[in-house]
């Protein structure tokens, strides 16, 4: 498995570190309330098709990465640095 | 009063020669982290070039001149080495004795980093002024191409001895086919 990193270009998978559900990019706000915040820190979905996770180039540049990744195909259409997608 | 007595990184294990493979120590007296503010990135690099004469390089390029060098190190990260005054712009942090540099040269070079390097370092696609973070074995070190057939590593000055190994090991299998 290779993802593209932003900065560094196709890299092998062993240099990164795999986070999960690319959640934290719709952090609720502070007041949202109970169930926002409930579902923000608990709930998953576990879908098959397309997902969007966030990767850590760990033993490369060290930049969060938001992978957009299908996972009956295996394929990765997008990658993108998670420090423009937040702004 | 104390006399302390400075050891380079590499004091005890460079230079050494394999075959057509030599590995020499790099010494820089200074090395600052430069890390520009959220939105600083444009004013750190041009105080950076009235003060030494360089800017800040692109992700994966170094460029350096007599004065200086700036090797790009990571996600709005560079190394530079040269004293630099950069208040309000960036994070700076001396790292001078952080880091063991190691240049290795000779023909069949890149034979020998192929067996450890993940990433493609032939001439065709890692060229003269490349940088890549990546790994070497397990370790993670930035390369940067400065010849033909040299190259530099950088590591963490704790690392120094398991990266001259690992190289010297992958020379010497090299050298004995």
């Amino acid at each position: 498995m290779r993802i593209t990193c932003p900065n560094c270009g196709e890299r092998d998978r062993r240099e990164f570190y795999y986070q999960g559900d690319a959640l934290a990019l719709t952090r609720p706000a502070p007041d949202a309330g109970p169930h926002a915040w409930d579902d923000y820190l608990h709930n998953r979905d576990n879908p098959a098709g397309d997902t969007q996770d966030l990767w850590f180039h760990e033993a490369g540049c060290g930049a969060w990465i938001v992978v957009n990744r299908n996972t009956v195909t295996h394929a990765i259409d997008d990658t993108r640095l998670a420090a423009t997608v937040k702004r | 009063m104390v006399k302390l007595l400075s050891r380079s990184p590499c004091a005890d294990l460079l230079p050494c020669t394999v075959g057509t493979i030599t590995m020499s120590e790099v010494l820089l007296d200074r090395v600052m982290s430069v890390a520009p503010f959220a939105g600083q990135a444009k004013p750190t690099s041009a105080a950076l070039k009235d003060q030494i004469g360089l800017g800040l390089s692109a992700p994966g390029r170094a460029v350096s001149n007599r004065r200086a060098r700036v090797v790009w190190a990571g996600q709005r990260m560079w190394l530079v080495a040269a004293d630099v005054s950069l208040d309000g712009l960036a994070a700076v942090t001396d790292q001078s004795d952080a880091w063991a540099i190691l240049r290795i040269e000779g023909e069949g070079v890149e034979d020998v980093l192929a067996r450890l390097v993940p990433i493609d370092l032939r001439a065709s696609t890692f060229k003269g002024g490349h940088t890549a973070r990546t790994m070497l074995g397990h370790m993670s070190v930035g390369i940067t191409r400065v010849g033909a057939q040299a190259f530099e590593f950088m590591a963490m000055r704790s690392m120094a001895a398991t990266l001259v190994h690992d190289l010297q090991v992958a020379a010497e299998n090299i050298a004995a086919r």
